[in-house]
């Protein structure tokens, strides 16, 4: 078990580092100066060149790589050009605001999609199994900005049920939490709830035809301990794996909402540092985003380890 | 006798990894003789057949084929060689690509070893297709819309299509009814003696190998423990496991049914000195210490057990 | 029905004749309701089991046996119409409701499959899937049931059981899984055990492992068994009396003894003939010509006609099955016994 959790936690190192790399290249190969937006247009070419200096702009990139990695290893990422103040300061605050947005709407994906999906392979062919199929397709097809904004014109603008815009942190109150992250968690989870839904369903419909299941009635276990302790522990399985995937897309789609409900998540600050070509901070915004990713993906390989003892002897 | 040996093998082995999965086997088909290899799941028998082939690298050993030893033929050598020795394998429902057609089926191997004219390619495929007694309206069709046992003889038609030297044949009945069954060992057997093919036949069913051999080899735990003609291995069988397996056919009373006791150790361990002793009846200390070396018996049969030794010194 | 009246071994003081019918099941039939309207499976099988006695369902594949088997455990499909009545016990569960026949399960029938890798849970624990049917059907605690479950598994010959309660299925052996299969099919001392193909799927020398433990079971229990198989020798060697079926229907019942030494229907002869026997020396078999009708294209008539050398003109019309010297037959011009 061990020795199979740290396989995958080597597995996960490249995953952490490969994008981190591309970032670094890509940031210092497209055009635009971060010295010379800071100054403006003003500035002279001497002054621009000493704060190049001072940012350690004028070594050769290989240098500012070998210099940024020793800022990873020494938990010391630097300082925000446009802030002013060190990325290990700001990142947290943003980082949180996403990692809630994306958690509840994983929760609300998983919920959704399980229950759906069930209820579907539960009453196959049926109409209520018709009517589950064709709204996972309509989920699926949906983009989230604009399942977002329908969100808004129907539940804030015409019932005004929750705010437009804005966001409450939880030390507010939960209500108060909740009210202004539920839209934008719906709006970032349907289509994942859609795609849960179907491989709940077609997962749940492969597993009632093993034969552990028909051992599972043939022993005389009722229907309730058949379907929901034998059939869902291998049925469950698929979906942990799109659930992965998913937080990791929706940790991608959190930008789009992030910027349509005004919440000042990861994204929102990375597309804006981006814009500033603040590195540090874009450096910073990446090498998280990768964290959670790796973090999550080992939390999935526990589960399917808990879930399937097979795995655990590999 | 004078017949010409079409293929000899000589301390075949073969490793994966740890695995030992066959060891030291040696054989020899004389010219349309037909030869068994028996045993149970894990004896080795299905991947000789595959070494035989070279379609697994062997670890060790000598493979003869009509004179010329396999593994020193380079690739496109041992390409060209392969028109004159052909496979049928277990599942007629995996073994033919679902998306040719009988007809291209039938052809297509003519074709990759450039057999006649396209013309000539499509006669064979007919004239084949009446010898494993199928319509000539099955050569456009699929291979869905065959039952299983067409299918075997579909794979036995392809087999033949490039007028072999020896067919390999890996349980080629063995997912087959009954009925069925003994239709396509009838004509396996019609098709031997019409072509003169020479035949390596693996199987688990005793029945089924005593009907179709001339020589027969019993396999266990990736060894021959014992070979020879078939009357001799039936009627006078000298290994205690070829004694217990043909025990263990039923059909002979309950009071009859052999009681080996325990299981196939795992090809990962395999126990020191004689591999059967941990399933023997009769094994004594010498078995556990001394690998117990094949000896000729007489009439062509041979086996390896220290009993033998003893009742000859006896 | 015929009475069983070869000698019995010395152990069993009660003959079988005079013990109790554990199973009944009259004029069973079952079809599969599809778009077109009711898909015939399984016509009129009838044929009864008593205690401690072995009865096998043997056939081809597609001649409905395990179809047959399903709907004794009332495990067929949804989309299956039953009819005919089964009686377990003098009670005639086919007139029971679906959760009610649930019910049965384990406790007064216990099931056994032919592949006991797919036939257990793979993630569960052999323990937990133990303990739940005993727990569950027993009323057992959790610490009782174990204790029971290990008891079970050393009964059926399994080392360590306490190990390999905490196992799971994938470390076993292919014997030591079709073990653990038997022992959770007796594990609630159940009256019936329908064993569907139960070692098809296993080695030779673990055939006749797994067919001694399944004797001893049933000796020691007094176990009525419906054995369902395609192997008419092993019918021979393990079964008192045997069904015959072909594709839906019963062809030939009686002593196992009578059906694969000298059986009357032409179709029970060409699965022996078609049997490479032990020492015959023969150079060809006398296979079945043709192949198993598939369901929905049965003929009419005798469905075994269009393959059977002695049918004419009579054999247009369905024959009922009829008493002969031995064996029931459904047959026009069954073979002479002895033939």
């Amino acid at each position: 078990m061990l020795r199979y959790l740290f396989k995958r936690f080597l597995l996960i190192l490249p995953t952490i580092f490969v994008p981190l790399i591309l970032v670094f290249l890509l940031l210092r190969l497209s055009p635009g100066d971060p010295a010379g937006m800071m100054l403006g247009d003003q500035a002279t070419p001497e002054q621009i060149a000493a704060l190049r200096t001072q940012l350690g702009l004028d070594q050769p990139i290989w240098m500012q790589f070998v210099l940024w990695l020793k800022g990873i290893v020494t938990l010391d990422l630097g300082n925000s050009i446009f802030f002013r103040e060190p990325v290990m300061q700001i990142i947290p605050r943003y980082a949180t605001v996403t990692i809630l947005l994306t958690s509840v709407a994983l929760v609300l994906a998983v919920v959704i999609g399980v229950t759906l999906g069930l209820v579907s392979a539960m009453n196959r062919n049926k109409p209520i199994d018709r009517g589950v199929v064709t709204t996972a397709v309509l989920g699926i097809s949906l983009p989230e900005f604009w399942f977002a904004l329908l969100l808004i014109f129907v539940f804030a603008v015409t019932l005004r049920w929750f705010p437009v815009a804005g966001y409450n942190s939880p030390d507010a109150g939960i209500i108060a939490f909740g009210a202004t992250i539920f839209l934008p968690a719906l709006a970032l989870g349907v289509r994942q709830s859609a795609l849960m839904t179907r491989m709940m369903r077609s997962s749940m419909l492969d597993v009632l035809n093993e034969p552990y299941i028909t051992t599972a009635r043939a022993q005389g276990l009722p229907e309730t301990t058949v379907l929901g302790r034998y059939a869902m522990r291998t049925a469950a399985m698929p979906v942990v794996t799109v659930a992965g995937l998913s937080a990791g897309y929706m940790l991608g789609g959190a930008v789009a909402i992030e910027i349509i409900f005004a919440l000042p998540g990861l994204g929102r600050m990375l597309v804006e540092a981006v814009g500033r070509r603040d590195y540090p901070l874009v450096e910073g915004g990446v090498l998280t985003i990768s964290l959670v990713l790796a973090v999550l993906n080992l939390l999935i390989d526990l589960v399917y380890a808990l879930l399937d003892p097979r795995i655990r002897y590999q | 006798m004078t017949t010409e040996t079409m293929l000899s093998v000589s301390g075949l082995s073969k490793s994966f990894k740890s695995v030992k999965a066959v060891r030291d086997v040696s054989f020899a088909i004389p010219r349309g003789k037909t030869f068994g290899l028996v045993g149970e799941s894990g004896s080795g028998k299905s991947t000789t057949a595959r070494l035989v082939l070279r379609l697994v690298e062997p670890s060790a050993g000598k493979i003869a084929f009509r004179g010329r030893d396999l593994s020193t033929l380079s690739s496109s050598e041992l390409r060209r060689e392969r028109r004159h020795m052909q496979m049928i394998f277990q599942d007629p429902f995996g073994s033919l690509n679902p998306r040719m057609s009988v007809r291209d089926t039938l052809v297509e191997p003519q074709f990759v070893h450039g057999i006649g004219t396209a013309a000539e390619q499509l006669k064979t495929a007919e004239r084949l297709l009446a010898e494993v007694s199928l319509p000539r309206a099955a050569l456009d069709r699929y291979p869905h819309e065959f039952s299983g046992g067409q299918r075997q003889r579909i794979a036995i038609a392809r087999a033949l299509s490039t007028n072999p030297d020896l067919i390999v044949a890996d349980e080629p009945v063995s997912a087959l009814d009954v009925s069925v069954q003994a239709q396509v060992l009838n004509l396996m057997r019609d098709l031997q003696d019409r072509h003169g093919t020479t035949m390596l036949f693996i199987s688990h069913d005793l029945r089924v190998v005593q009907f179709m051999c001339d020589e027969i080899g019993v396999m266990y735990l990736g060894e021959i423990v014992e070979q020879g003609p078939r009357d001799r291995i039936y009627n006078a069988p000298s290994h205690p496991y070829t004694k217990a397996l043909l025990a263990s056919v039923p059909g002979k009373g309950s009071g009859q049914r052999a009681r080996l006791s325990g299981e196939i150790p795992s090809a990962h361990a395999v126990p020191s000195g004689c591999a059967f002793r941990t399933r023997c009846p009769h094994a004594f200390e010498r078995c556990s210490s001394e690998k117990p070396a094949m000896r000729e018996i007489g009439n062509g049969q041979r086996a390896a057990c220290h009993l033998l030794d003893k009742a000859m010194a006896a | 029905m015929t009475a069983h009246s070869a000698p019995m071994p010395a152990e069993i003081v009660v003959p079988l004749a005079a013990r109790r019918t554990v199973l009944e099941v009259e004029n069973l039939s079952l079809s599969f309701r599809n778009a077109d309207g009711l898909l015939p499976i399984v016509t009129d099988v009838s044929f009864s089991i008593r205690e401690g006695e072995a009865v096998a369902l043997v056939g081809e594949s597609g001649c409905g046996k395990s179809i047959t088997a399903s709907a004794i455990m009332g495990i067929a499909p949804e989309n299956a119409v039953i009819g005919g009545r089964i009686v377990l016990n003098g009670q005639e569960i086919s007139a029971l409701g679906p959760k009610d026949r649930r019910k049965l399960c384990g406790r007064h029938m216990g099931f056994i499959f032919q592949e006991p890798m797919t036939a257990l849970h793979p993630t569960l624990s052999i323990g937990r899937q133990m303990t739940d049917t005993l727990k569950h059907n027993l009323g057992l605690s959790q610490s009782a049931a174990t204790q029971r479950a290990a008891e079970l598994l050393d009964r059926v010959g399994i080392p360590r059981a306490r190990d390999i309660l905490r196992g799971y299925v994938h470390e076993l052996s292919g014997g030591m899984r079709q073990r653990v299969m038997i022992a959770l099919a007796i594990s609630c001392g159940p009256s019936l055990i329908i064993a569907d193909e139960p070692t098809t799927a296993l080695d030779v020398t673990i055939q006749a492992q797994v067919l001694d433990l399944l004797e001893d079971m049933r000796r020691e229990m007094d176990l009525a068994m419906l054995f369902i198989t395609h192997d008419l020798e092993v019918v021979g060697d393990f079964c008192d009396r045997a069904v015959v079926m072909y594709a839906g229907d019963v062809v030939e019942r009686g002593q196992s003894a009578d059906i694969t030494r000298h059986p009357s229907h032409p179709y029970a002869r060409g699965l022996i003939d078609a049997v490479p026997a032990h020492d015959d020396g023969r150079t060809r078999l006398t296979p079945i010509l043709g192949t198993v009708p598939p369901v929905g294209q049965w003929p009419e008539g005798c469905r075994f006609a269009p393959r059977c050398g002695r049918a004419d003109e009579k054999c247009r019309t369905r024959p009922r099955l009829e008493t002969l010297s031995q064996t029931d037959v459904r047959c026009w011009h069954p073979l002479e016994a002895g033939a």
